[in-house]
């Protein structure tokens, strides 16, 4: 998985690319949020339009990578779902736990 | 694989490392391809068979590159068993709580069998003393079995 990273108006926004799945972009996604969070960026955003596989590890790895930001002070939102891991987040009612925005703009303003 | 006229068998064994999940999906998505399953249904399939050699990997045969993991999968005219076994201790499937449970929803795991379930029509664990765990799942493909048309 490959993570772009730019800052906008004090949001993180993070977009990733390729597959989130055990063994192979879970871990590293706990990455990137642990390295943000130490360089003092509590505002993020998961742009996961590029996110082509995703498997329950992934997901599992979405919701703590949630609960450290939470836990931090921070805030975790989501951005442009693919429309599988929409439907992933729907049947496990996590769907209720993400903001999820459409729009750049407006995600960033929401922080 | 072996066609016999009424139907295909297939059968991969692979050593537990996660880099080899990806084979047995893609046969798995082939499979739901050939039966004329769409997008959407072989997708679905081939995510609950991820999960499946996930877990017989990391729970079954914990991460052990010299335990097998063998995965069957046999189409009848559109009823499409797929058996996974691993050479694992075995485990209580009802250990794992709900994950719908509003106590379990913010938990990192637990989420796999559960997706199983979703997108299969039947998931059925079986356990040989001292022989590992076979899972055996199945998936009538005339159904539509596009997530959206036949779980929500």
């Amino acid at each position: 998985m490959k993570a772009t990273p730019r800052t906008i108006d004090g949001v993180e926004v993070i977009k990733l690319d390729g597959k989130i799945t055990i063994g192979s972009g879970d871990q590293q996604l706990r990455e990137i949020i642990t390295n943000a969070l130490n360089a003092g960026k509590s505002k993020i955003l998961l742009d996961m339009s590029g996110v082509t596989t995703i498997d329950s590890s992934g997901i599992g790895e979405l919701v703590g990578s949630y609960t450290t930001v939470t836990n931090r002070g921070g805030k975790l939102k989501l951005l442009h779902l693919p429309a599988k891991l929409n439907e992933l987040l729907h049947v496990t009612q996590l769907i209720t736990v993400f903001e999820v925005y459409e729009n750049e703009q407006e995600a960033v303003k929401s922080f | 694989m072996q066609g016999n006229g009424n139907g295909e068998r297939v059968e991969i064994t692979i050593s537990s490392r996660f880099e080899n999940i990806e084979l047995v999906q893609v046969i798995a998505e082939h499979l739901c391809e050939n039966a004329g399953l769409d997008e959407d249904g072989t997708h679905w399939i081939g995510m609950a068979v991820r999960e499946a050699v996930a877990n017989a990997i990391k729970h079954g045969n914990k991460l052990d590159v010299r335990k097998k993991v063998n995965a069957t999968f046999q189409l009848h005219d559109h009823q499409l068993e797929i058996r996974i076994s691993d050479e694992g201790a075995g485990f209580d499937p009802g250990a794992i709580g709900d994950p719908l449970n509003p106590l379990n929803l913010m938990k990192t795991s637990g989420r796999g069998i559960f997706y199983m379930k979703t997108f299969m029509d039947q998931v059925q664990y079986s356990f040989v003393p001292g022989g590992g765990t076979s899972l055996l799942m199945t998936k009538n493909l005339a159904k539509g079995t596009g997530l959206a048309s036949s779980k929500i």
